[in-house]
């Protein structure tokens, strides 16, 4: 084998225990972050039977549930440009989060119990998805109930759009909007999502 | 005008976590690297919403690297360091399956300049004038310290497999 006399391998400096060292490593920096106050989102995956959901957190409390299909990359890009590029994997901080919606998918919740943060949302979507919450598990309402609800029965087409907007879908229970002739309606995570949870807590 | 995309410090950390790792312990040794990146990245997670939107990540994080590295360095020159005192021994701290004792001495018998100057061409990939901004001096003096650092190495450490062209 020749060697060139001008250069070496970028590689001769690795090694096969760099996965290990970079994976402790970047768990190790999610942790600094975190006491030094840099880690303005911290974000996780979790399997759910609706396929992997991101969940996202700022110091304030869970910013952003998303499912698959929104495609989670991007869903970070947007979070690095509305809120702060100080994004991380840090499961730690979504670790009631994560919990929490075990038991609900396992039936065993039916009340999240999380701080939000709900800054992505302005105005009336907001005041929508404050008000969602109050539909119980296992009930639906029209999207002109809940227009009713938030005290402007006329606006019924800005509810299905907050629906539509949800930044916390599932947490923030948006699936348990209908049509008012009781057929499915959209949904961020696809109907057949919707379908899942609304036969999860009809069960 | 294109709206730029500031892309999560995750990707950051996903695309340029080996290099700083590999340019910390040609710096310092397997040793420090560790907490040299570890200090590295939390720098500059720091800075990093204020990082200009054509900057080239990966030089700013040498140049990142390559302060903290001296910060390391003369932290360890003011404290006694009992364990540079231990002779030479196979110990547990080497990198398993890459270089060995040997390479590692001869690296670190390098002069400062030559071992930055490898590290950030031939580990990094880094231009010489770039180089040169993070060491100072010119690109010309930047391209002559790698050359003699890769020759030291070759003569100091005979058994190194110092071959591919960088990236």
């Amino acid at each position: 084998m020749t060697v060139s006399p001008n250069s070496v391998s970028p590689d001769y400096f690795a090694s096969p225990a760099d996965a290990d060292t970079l994976a402790r490593l970047r768990d190790k920096l999610g942790l600094a972050a975190e006491a030094e106050g840099l880690l303005d989102i911290a974000y996780t995956t979790v399997d759910s039977p609706v396929g992997a959901l991101l969940l996202a957190a700022t110091p304030k409390g869970l910013i952003r549930v998303a499912y698959d299909i929104e495609d989670h990359d991007r869903v970070l890009d947007a979070l690095s440009q509305l809120v702060s590029p100080r994004v991380l994997r840090a499961p730690r901080r979504l670790d009631a989060a994560a919990r929490e919606l075990g038991e609900y998918f396992s039936g065993h919740r039916q009340v999240f119990d999380l701080p939000l943060d709900l800054s992505l949302s302005r105005g009336f979507r907001q005041l929508v998805q404050r008000h969602l919450p109050q539909i119980g598990y296992g009930q639906t309402l029209t999207y002109g109930q809940v227009a009713e609800l938030v005290g402007n029965p006329k606006a019924v087409r800005a509810v299905g759009t907050a629906c539509a907007t949800n930044p916390l879908p599932v947490v923030v229970p948006c699936h348990r909007v209908l049509r008012a002739d009781g057929t499915i309606g959209g949904y961020v995570g696809g109907p057949g999502a919707k379908a899942t949870l609304l036969r999860l807590e009809a069960a | 005008m294109t709206v730029s995309v500031r892309q999560p410090f995750e990707k950051v950390v996903e695309q340029h976590g080996g290099t700083v790792l590999r340019v910390c312990r040609v710096l310092l040794g397997v040793h420090d690297a560790q907490d040299a990146w570890s200090e590295t990245f939390l720098a500059a997670m720091r800075a990093y919403p204020g990082l200009p939107d054509d900057a080239n990540a990966e030089a700013w994080l040498v140049t990142i690297a390559h302060r903290k590295a001296i910060d390391v360095l003369r932290a360890r020159s003011r404290q006694p360091a009992p364990v540079e005192a231990v002779p030479d021994a196979p110990t547990g701290l080497g990198v398993p399956g890459a270089g060995d004792a040997d390479l590692w001495q001869a690296v670190r018998s390098l002069p400062d300049r030559q071992r930055q100057a490898v590290a950030y061409h031939y580990v990094a990939g880094l231009p010489y004038a770039e180089i040169a901004r993070i060491i100072g001096g010119t690109t010309d003096a930047a391209r002559r310290a790698a050359a003699d650092g890769i020759k030291n190495l070759r003569k100091n450490y005979p058994g190194a497999a110092l071959k591919g062209a960088p990236a």
